[in-house]
């Protein structure tokens, strides 16, 4: 099968265009000499399979991050048919220079111009075909996001690889030594084929920044923005939620109930308290879910991000950390294992490190599905949002006093240089592939995670058969006596101890969990939670589950990435013992106020 | 024409890169960005509480600490 590689610097919209041409069917993979995963997909394309993989985005070849090790381990190992170079038009300027250390490689490639129409806002004006003639390889004038000139490409595309051969390289960098010749090159090319205004039109993007930038106005804008986006969830996602609650209650009265009657009362149980009322309940998380990913998407596509970074350096460098690190601890929010992984663009491995330790503090999705579960059943409805939010606040804070407490043992002096990207709306169609990619991601990984635990709770808790399920005799009692000593200074009692172990391995099964020890879902495990916690032990409970470690995957990942036992043991023991400290220090506190 | 460093400039001055005392690692990405000398660079605005620097480079707008900016000199405009 013939492969193509995409290649390209970081926002030039490569990944909209690798969305585009193979739609939403590209699955990760590993690849020889790679020691991380990469997009790939297999497209049909002019009447045969080929295969595309979607490699870092990268400034440079020959560079130092870990990004650009990945691509040229790649090219060194893996042979390659077609080499798809994706440029940003406005920025051809610097970008191309990538195209012509591709050309030095002797690497068959084509040029794609993506976002060719912001370009022309810009008044930047390519003559395609004269650049064509000049590098002595096609290039076309794209735009991935409204797919303009994307037919073009595609077919291109085909006619080329009819006639390509797979080429592999061996020392990648010693073909790549005459920076000079590049530089020459480079202007060479661009006087005769590109224009560029003096001075860039004062448009759109400035004014909003005169705004979002202020420097008074800015930050308080930030967190004004980011607590409106959690309201807004909260406001679309709680009908939403009912509305499934209301299907599956329905459903199992209606049809599982009268189907599983005559079952023996063990199967039945397992099915129907287990599976059923545990998958259940983390299923009716998904509309919120799905909103979440969906505004966070916007947010980031918008630009946004790269501005918040830009307002919350002056105080991530005194923390130790840069901008990068803010914007990873947002990411965080949806997941930590992406924003873990997204810390290689950083070189520094001190930066690295102390930034992957503070991530994973950012209350995730997971996270949030249990406080949104808890703040509902113990909190009024006018409080529930403010508790929601002081979480978060707690979620930041934890965050920072961890940076504050080893930036001396990671200190790093990596310079800081980001890329501020023009503020672009994403199509609809962007939105809706993204949040679908998204879902789909935690659907997977939550599915596994989910089956398996509310079954082992559901044995623990059932087991011994001869006595009350979920009682101080079943195995599930046993374990939580076993660390009341522990948890009972913190408010958490058994049952909650047991959710908690199961937390380890993933939050998606907490509830889930809850719903299997208490042998109930919905409106009735609510109401059973709210009478026997009260707000402290609740608040206390969720203090813990936010800060500890959040889940294996996450510890997986932080393993990987660090290459170290000792810094994610390092990680586990100081997010449990700090978890446990400030759930003490909250409880007792709260208590001795007379709460 | 002074050359002056490029963190001592003020919001909405411009200078064209003299000279960049950037080790190993930075230059490579200063390039990258497309700072090379001859270059005119704008300085958009600056980042309260000594934040980093907000400027245009040809079309790219980017963000600098002040401490990298420190090892460029400009000839002020």
């Amino acid at each position: 099968m013939k492969r193509i590689a995409l290649l390209g610097m970081p926002n030039t919209g490569k990944s909209t265009f690798f969305n585009r041409i193979t739609g939403a069917s590209s699955r990760t993979g590993n690849w020889p000499g790679v020691t991380v995963d990469l997009l790939g997909a297999k497209i049909l394309l002019g009447g045969a399979m080929v295969e595309i993989v979607d490699l870092p985005g990268i400034y440079d070849l020959h560079g130092f991050s870990d990004d650009e090790q990945v691509v040229r381990h790649f090219l060194e190992n893996n042979s390659v048919d077609q080499v798809l170079i994706v440029l940003n038009t406005s920025q051809i300027e610097r970008q191309l220079s990538l195209v012509l250390q591709v050309k030095q490689l002797g690497l068959p490639a084509i040029l794609l111009l993506n976002m060719a129409d912001e370009a022309k806002k810009f008044g930047i004006t390519v003559d395609p075909g004269k650049m064509s003639e000049m590098l002595g390889l096609p290039v076309v004038l794209l735009s991935a996001k409204y797919g303009t000139g994307y037919q073009n490409a595609y077919q291109l595309l085909g006619r080329m690889l009819e006639k390509s051969a797979p080429v592999r390289l061996d020392h990648l960098k010693e073909l790549l030594s005459q920076d000079d010749r590049v530089e020459f090159e480079m202007d060479r090319v661009l006087k005769s084929t590109v224009q560029v205004p003096a001075q860039l039109s004062d448009n759109l993007t400035s004014r909003l920044d005169r705004i979002l930038l202020h420097p008074w106005l800015g930050l308080p804008l930030f967190f004004l923005v980011m607590y409106l986006t959690f309201q807004a969830i909260f406001l679309f996602g709680k009908p939403l939620q009912d509305g499934v609650t209301w299907i599956l209650d329905t459903f199992r009265h209606a049809a599982l109930e009268p189907f599983f009657a005559h079952f023996p009362s063990v199967l039945k149980g397992l099915l129907l308290d287990g599976i059923y009322n545990g998958v259940g309940t983390v299923a009716t998380f998904v509309p919120i879910i799905i909103l979440f990913f969906l505004f966070m998407a916007i947010i980031e596509d918008t630009g946004y991000l790269s501005r918040a970074a830009f307002l919350m350096d002056a105080l991530m460098s005194r923390l130790g950390l840069d901008g990068r690190s803010f914007v990873m601890l947002l990411m965080g929010f949806g997941c930590n294992v992406p924003a873990l992984m997204g810390t290689r663009v950083m070189r520094t491995r001190s930066l690295r490190l102390l930034t992957m330790l503070v991530i994973p503090f950012s209350l995730c999705s997971a996270r949030l599905q249990v406080f949104i579960f808890i703040t509902a059943a113990i909190f009024s409805p006018k409080a529930a949002p403010l508790v929601l939010f002081s979480l978060y606040l707690f979620s930041f804070a934890t965050a920072l006093l961890t940076a504050v407490l080893f930036k001396k043992q990671y200190a790093s002096s990596e310079p800081f240089i980001l890329e501020v990207p023009p503020y672009r709306f994403p199509t609809l169609r962007q939105m809706l592939l993204r949040g679908w990619h998204e879902v789909r991601h935690f659907l997977n990984r939550a599915s596994k995670f989910i089956v398996a635990g509310v079954v082992l709770v559901w044995l623990l808790t059932h087991f011994p058969t001869d006595v009350p399920p979920a009682s101080a005799h079943t195995l599930a009692g046993m374990i939580g006596s076993a660390f009341s000593p522990l948890l009972d200074p913190i408010g958490i009692n058994q049952q909650l101890a047991i959710a908690l172990i199961f937390g380890f391995v993933a939050k998606e099964i907490v509830i889930g969990s809850l719903a299997v020890i208490y042998g109930m879902q919905g409106q009735g495990l609510m109401a059973l939670m709210a009478h026997q916690l009260d707000w402290v032990q609740a608040y206390s409970f969720m203090l813990f589950t936010l800060i500890y470690t959040p889940c294996l995957s996450t510890i997986a990942t932080l393993r990987s990435e660090s290459k170290s036992n000792a810094f994610m043991l390092l990680s586990i023991i100081w997010s449990l013992g700090l978890a446990w400290l400030i759930s003490f220090v909250f409880y007792q506190g709260a208590r001795a106020l007379g709460y | 024409m002074a050359i002056v460093k490029l963190s001592t400039l003020a919001a909405g001055e411009s200078g064209v890169i003299a000279a960049l005392h950037a080790e190993d690692e930075l230059y490579h990405r200063l390039a990258a960005m497309g700072f090379r000398i001859g270059k005119r660079v704008e300085i958009l605005r600056l980042g309260r509480f000594s934040g980093p620097l907000h400027l245009r480079i040809g079309a790219t707008d980017l963000m600098l600490r002040r401490s990298d900016a420190n090892k460029i000199d400009v000839t002020a405009e």
